[in-house]
């Protein structure tokens, strides 16, 4: 998932008077000898599956458009981030990698939603590429290999336990998987795998619902992903019932309208990326939320493939509150591609 | 109207300056101790809840070894792998540039919202703080002594208690040396849905619930309360001298009071000017007061500190900082304690008749009733005393039964008096003795409060210095029998506590191991410590019960010995069962007694507290070894074991230090009770100023009949010294009253042991010679003016004759 990059983890963690004076943008200054993405890449699986830590930051993000024995829709999030205080790995509480968990499943009239936090060199919390585990606490995705995982988490009110079937490739984003983030040459590494057909059980307050639906994993890590001027993000991901999936997004800053960028991804798995001005966005209508007015019925255009559809949010009070808050929820299509898919906002004051 | 009235008024005050003073003074003076004590205590609270909150111990429930002091990290992680929401702590003393400090590692990650961080914002960077070398967070005093004691940075921050420091988990195990070890585990308040069993996870860990207070305000509660009944007595005795100066400008403003109302002036204006007037002289004293007792808790503070420190181990800010409520409250008492003073005398203002002759009623008589009537407050005292000595218990009941019955006897005096001076009068000879008695007596309720201050500050007196007395006698001889061997030394790690001992072994006696584990014992943390059978226990533990072979069956591992402490809070004597951890229930064999320490204290043979206890620490050990090698096995154990000289301390080093923290817990004591008896003196000093200005037309027909001036000075000296001498006498059974109560009820309550009384004559007549001293030193003043006083005006009592 791509622009959540910019959630800065470690901010996180540091007092939330500073979070919001530096915003989201907080990481865009320096590299202190982080590695920095290049053009160009090649990834190697399954060892890219597993963590960079010369790179600041990286995630392992997912996201699931469920559908519940009770015919109700459920959506579903599951994230891991790593952060880096220094490029290197140590045993032991010394070891400068922190990890942090965020999960929510949302209904039409609630949401869950609950974060952890860890310190890596103790095994609290890691991933490993083969065969792949990748866990916080007690919340886990793991499996022989990427293609079939269980994915489990937990909050005090909420717990799931599903799996997720591969029926398709992994999808390099941006130019081979080199995802640019701003004219300056901010660059993260990003991949997704958008085909992973869902099946398990969600646990509520009012008892266990059996779901199945598809689910979504981003990929992506970097050093220095956000420029200064860029104050937040909106970002999509879409399944069509035709087969295809959208991933798009824009970057707001201060001044001027923001770009938008985007990846076509065919049924087959071949990714078609958009530079700016080939997708639109536009915000229809608001909704209050935890104090603020937040985008929640969108019309997203592109003319070169005949798209013009309205995204509504299944339900407007998605509201992440975690140490950084932000809006995440399952979305519906309805128009020239009716389907449906995840919705990311940030930097809303 | 108001105006005039109140110019009218106040213009008695220019006159009398000296009067003012008076007034002022004792105001001032008992403001002065209750704001000092209180602001002492004030800040002792301050500082345990900023210490309970850095270790976040007041809101949640924790996870603690059930033996043992560690738990292994791995247990840590392996819980919150299985859904528990844990956050670690990891804690310890160290000693850093001659002082001690209590260092708590966190981890800032999971740690919950609002604790620790708290105390310290990581100076913006958490980086610094999670990696290599990392940082400590001190007091800024702390901070300052230690620059450069650590490999990690020492940061200054405010807020935080004196002599604790905080540090990241990480930082905090490499000073502690206690790498991959956890002190327990803080249970989060927010849980996930799905748990397993915590017993079944980690069956060594038990669950402390989340406790409302800190152990060390309970355990230093005691201690306040001691000071606050002093406080409160200080005031009590200051306010006697207000009431004095209060009742004589009154008196000797009757004429205007009565001028005052036939030029017009309302009574209830007058009683409102009155009380305007008071309430400005509370107002200025209270201010005077309050800054005196900022003087006082500065000066009294760090004695107070080091007590606690020593006592219970509780870090008290030795610098004061004053806080609106305690001025607030100061300024409260002060105003408060003007109305109780003057009440008395604004209500005889406003029954004040208009037309009656306004003369000031230095004829008023102790009247049988009034003495009735002290008799039936003191009986009812005395039987308020008695429930709560029957039905109460706890420190409260303690002091309730304590103030009652040294109110009981202060009521008591003025009749016991009254009494004596009538059984003297009728054995007088003379007309110039019996001239001498009845005017005594018939001075009586002018003086009666003013002896009463002294009666009240004599007993506290003797009766604090007997406890104190009796308490280092003890003390002393108990340091004797309890520190036997001859040096004291610790390994710096478990890991060399072995070799430690081998190269002991080789030079001295006897090692004698001193490993202790900590448990819960009857629901409270109890230390256990494991001894072995050796002769210097048998002939040197100060035994309070023993029962027969006790030595022999705790060696055995079929009898324990608990300390005095454990055995009266939980009611445990010789031949009963003690519940220990893990299901053992063990005889108890002997009671020994354990000053100075708050906790429980339970010994078992030492094969018990390795078999039981495996955590247990085991790095310190008891030397036996001929006095005079002592100096030259401290400094091979520094050179050829190179142990670091902090970990050896010699017998003479702890007695030193014990008896140190012992003189420094009375030093506040014995201040308040030098400032009490002060006040006492001041009493007694403005009662005969107001009695020797209203007396003139008594003395006036004496000096008529050939009585010189000086000779009615002298008889006015001789008369203080018989009323204090009395007092005195009528003080010490009061004294040794309030020392036996002090020792066998309130330090039993405050401190869990009971101590024999010695009494010291020899103390009671120091006190009583310096009582007379003071009493005639305040009658020379008055009896020098009259003496001097112009035979003109005396002879003008006549020409007023009335």
């Amino acid at each position: 998932m791509n622009v959540k990059a910019y959630i800065a983890i470690f901010l996180a963690i540091l007092l939330p008077v500073q979070i919001q004076a530096q915003g989201f943008s907080g990481l865009g200054s320096n590299a202190d000898g982080f590695a920095l993405p290049q053009p160009g890449p090649s990834f190697s699986f399954p060892a890219d599956h597993g963590p960079h830590p010369d790179f600041r930051i990286e995630w392992w993000y997912v996201t699931a458009n469920m559908t519940g024995a009770d015919g109700k829709e459920y959506g579903l999030q599951w994230t891991l981030f790593r952060t880096a205080l220094k490029p290197v790995t140590r045993d032991g509480w010394s070891s400068p990698q922190l990890w942090m968990g965020h999960a929510a499943i949302t209904t039409p009239d609630a949401h869950f939603v609950a974060e952890r936090r860890a310190r890596g060199g103790i095994g609290l919390a890691g991933v490993t590429a083969e065969p792949f585990a990748a866990w916080i606490d007690e919340w886990q995705m793991s499996g022989t290999d990427m293609n079939d995982v269980t994915l489990s988490a937990q909050g005090s009110d909420f717990a799931y336990d599903v799996r997720l079937v591969a029926v398709g490739p992994v999808v390099p984003q941006g130019q081979d998987g080199y995802s640019e983030k701003s004219a300056e040459g901010q660059a993260s590494y990003y991949y997704s795998q958008p085909f992973y057909r869902l099946s398990g059980v969600l646990t509520l307050p009012d008892g266990p619902v059996e779901v199945t639906g598809e689910a979504w994993l981003d990929r992506e890590w970097s050093s220095q992903p956000l420029s200064a001027d860029q104050t937040g993000w909106d970002w999509f991901s879409l399944h069509f019932d035709g087969g295809d999936k959208l991933m798009g997004y824009r970057l707001r800053d201060a001044t001027g309208t923001p770009h938008m960028i985007a990846t076509w991804i065919a049924a087959d798995g071949t990714p078609t990326p958009y530079q700016a001005g080939a997708l639109t966005a536009e915000p229809l209508a608001t909704a209050r939320v935890e104090g603020r007015d937040i985008p929640v019925r969108w019309r997203l255009q592109m003319p070169e493939r005949g798209l013009d559809i309205t995204i509504d949010a299944l339900n407007p009070q998605s509201w992440m509150s975690t140490s950084i808050a932000y809006w995440e929820g399952p979305v519906r299509a309805t128009g020239t591609h009716p389907g449906r898919g995840y919705l990311e906002m940030t930097g809303y004051e | 109207m108001w105006r005039a009235g109140l110019v009218a008024l106040l213009s008695h005050w220019r006159r009398k300056p000296l009067q003012l003073l008076t007034l002022l003074t004792g105001l001032a003076l008992a403001t002065a101790l209750w704001s000092g004590v209180q602001a002492i205590n004030a800040q002792a609270r301050a500082s345990y809840a900023s210490a309970a909150q850095s270790l976040g111990e007041t809101r949640y429930a924790q996870l603690v070894p059930m033996s043992g002091a560690t738990i292994d990290q791995t247990v840590y992680v392996t819980l919150r792998r299985a859904g528990w929401q844990v956050s670690p702590i990891v804690e310890g003393r160290i000693s850093a540039a001659g002082e001690s400090y209590r260092l708590i590692g966190f981890d800032p990650l999971t740690v919950p919202l609002g604790i620790a961080p708290e105390a310290a914002d990581f100076g913006g960077n958490l980086g610094n703080f999670l990696t290599p070398p990392g940082q400590i967070f001190a007091a800024p005093d702390a901070a300052t002594l230690l620059q450069g004691q650590f490999q990690a940075e020492v940061i200054s921050a405010e807020n935080l208690a004196p002599g604790l420091l905080l540090a990241d988990i990480a930082t905090a195990q490499d000073v502690l040396d206690l790498q991959g070890q956890l002190s327990r585990l803080l249970v989060l308040p927010d849980q996930p849905m799905i748990q397993p069993e915590i017993s079944d996870m980690a069956p060594m860990l038990q669950l402390r619930p989340p406790r409302q207070d800190s152990d060390i305000a309970r355990l230093t509660d005691s201690f306040h309360l001691n000071l606050t009944a002093f406080g409160l007595l200080s005031f009590a005795v200051g306010l006697f001298i207000v009431h004095g100066a209060i009742g004589l400008a009154f008196e000797q403003r009757r004429p205007m009071f009565r001028t005052l109302r036939a030029l017009g002036l309302p009574l209830g204006n007058l009683v409102a000017l009155i009380g305007l007037e008071l309430l400005i002289f509370a107002l200025l004293a209270g201010a005077v007061g309050m800054a005196l007792g900022y003087l006082i808790a500065a000066a009294l503070l760090p004695d107070v500190a080091a007590t606690l420190r020593g006592l219970y181990g509780a870090e008290v800010t030795g610098a004061l900082s004053l806080r609106p409520s305690w001025w607030l409250a100061g300024m409260a008492i002060a105003v408060l304690g003007t109305s109780v003073a003057g009440a008395g005398a604004v209500w005889r203002v406003s029954r004040l008749p208009l037309l009656a002759a306004a003369q000031p009623r230095a004829w008023a008589r102790a009247s049988e009733r009034r003495l009735w009537g002290l008799t039936g407050a003191a009986v009812t005292l005395c039987l308020i005393a008695l429930s709560a000595w029957l039905f109460g218990s706890g420190l409260v009941a303690g002091f309730v039964l304590l103030g009652s019955l040294l109110v009981a006897s202060a009521l008591l005096l003025p009749v016991l008096l009254h009494l004596l001076l009538g059984l003297a009068a009728t054995g007088a000879k003379g007309a110039l003795a019996q001239w001498f008695w009845a005017d005594t007596r018939q001075q009586l309720p002018g003086l009666s409060l003013a002896l009463m201050a002294l009666l009240l500050a004599l007993a506290a007196n003797i009766g604090v210095g007997t406890m104190v007395s009796s308490f280092r006698l003890t003390f002393t001889g108990w340091l004797d029998q309890r520190l036997a061997s001859e040096l004291y030394v610790s390994a710096p790690t478990p890991a060399e506590a072995p070799a430690l001992r081998a190269f002991l072994e080789q030079r001295a006696d006897t090692v004698l191991p001193i490993w202790h584990a900590q448990a819960r014992v009857a629901g409270q943390t109890a230390e256990i410590y494991g001894v072995v059978d050796h002769a210097t226990y048998r002939d040197n533990w100060p035994m309070l019960d023993l029962a027969p072979d006790a030595w022999d069956r705790v060696a055995a591992g079929t009898g324990v010995m608990v300390n005095e402490q454990l055995a009266r809070r939980d009611d445990l004597w010789v031949g009963q069962t003690v519940d220990m951890p893990s299901g053992w229930r063990a005889e108890i064999v002997g009671v020994y007694s354990d000053y100075g320490n708050p906790a429980g204290q339970i010994i078992i043979g030492i094969d018990q507290l390795t078999a039981r206890f495996p955590e247990a620490e085991k790095r310190r050990f008891g030397v036996r070894i001929d006095p005079a090698k002592t100096t030259e096995l401290a400094r091979e154990l520094r050179d050829d074991f190179g142990l670091p000289p902090d970990n050896i301390t010699d017998q003479a080093a702890i007695k030193a230090f014990s008896l140190g923290v012992f003189e420094r817990t009375f030093t506040v004591t014995a201040s308040l009770n030098v400032l009490t008896l002060s006040v006492a003196g001041f009493a007694i000093l403005t009662s005969l100023l107001t009695l020797a200005s209203v007396r003139q037309p008594q003395l006036a027909p004496v000096w008529a009949l050939g009585l010189t001036r000086m000779r009615l000075a002298r008889i006015e000296v001789i008369r203080a010294l018989i009323l204090a001498a009395i007092t005195v006498i009528a003080a010490i059974p009061v004294g040794l009253l309030l020392a036996w109560l002090l020792l066998a009820v309130i330090n039993v309550e405050a401190f869990g042991w009971r101590l024999p009384m010695h009494v010291f004559p020899g103390d009671w007549l120091r006190l009583g010679a310096l009582s007379l001293l003071a009493a005639v030193l305040a009658a020379l003043w008055p009896a020098r003016r009259l003496a001097r006083t112009p035979p003109a005006d005396l002879l003008k009592v006549f020409a007023n004759e009335r």
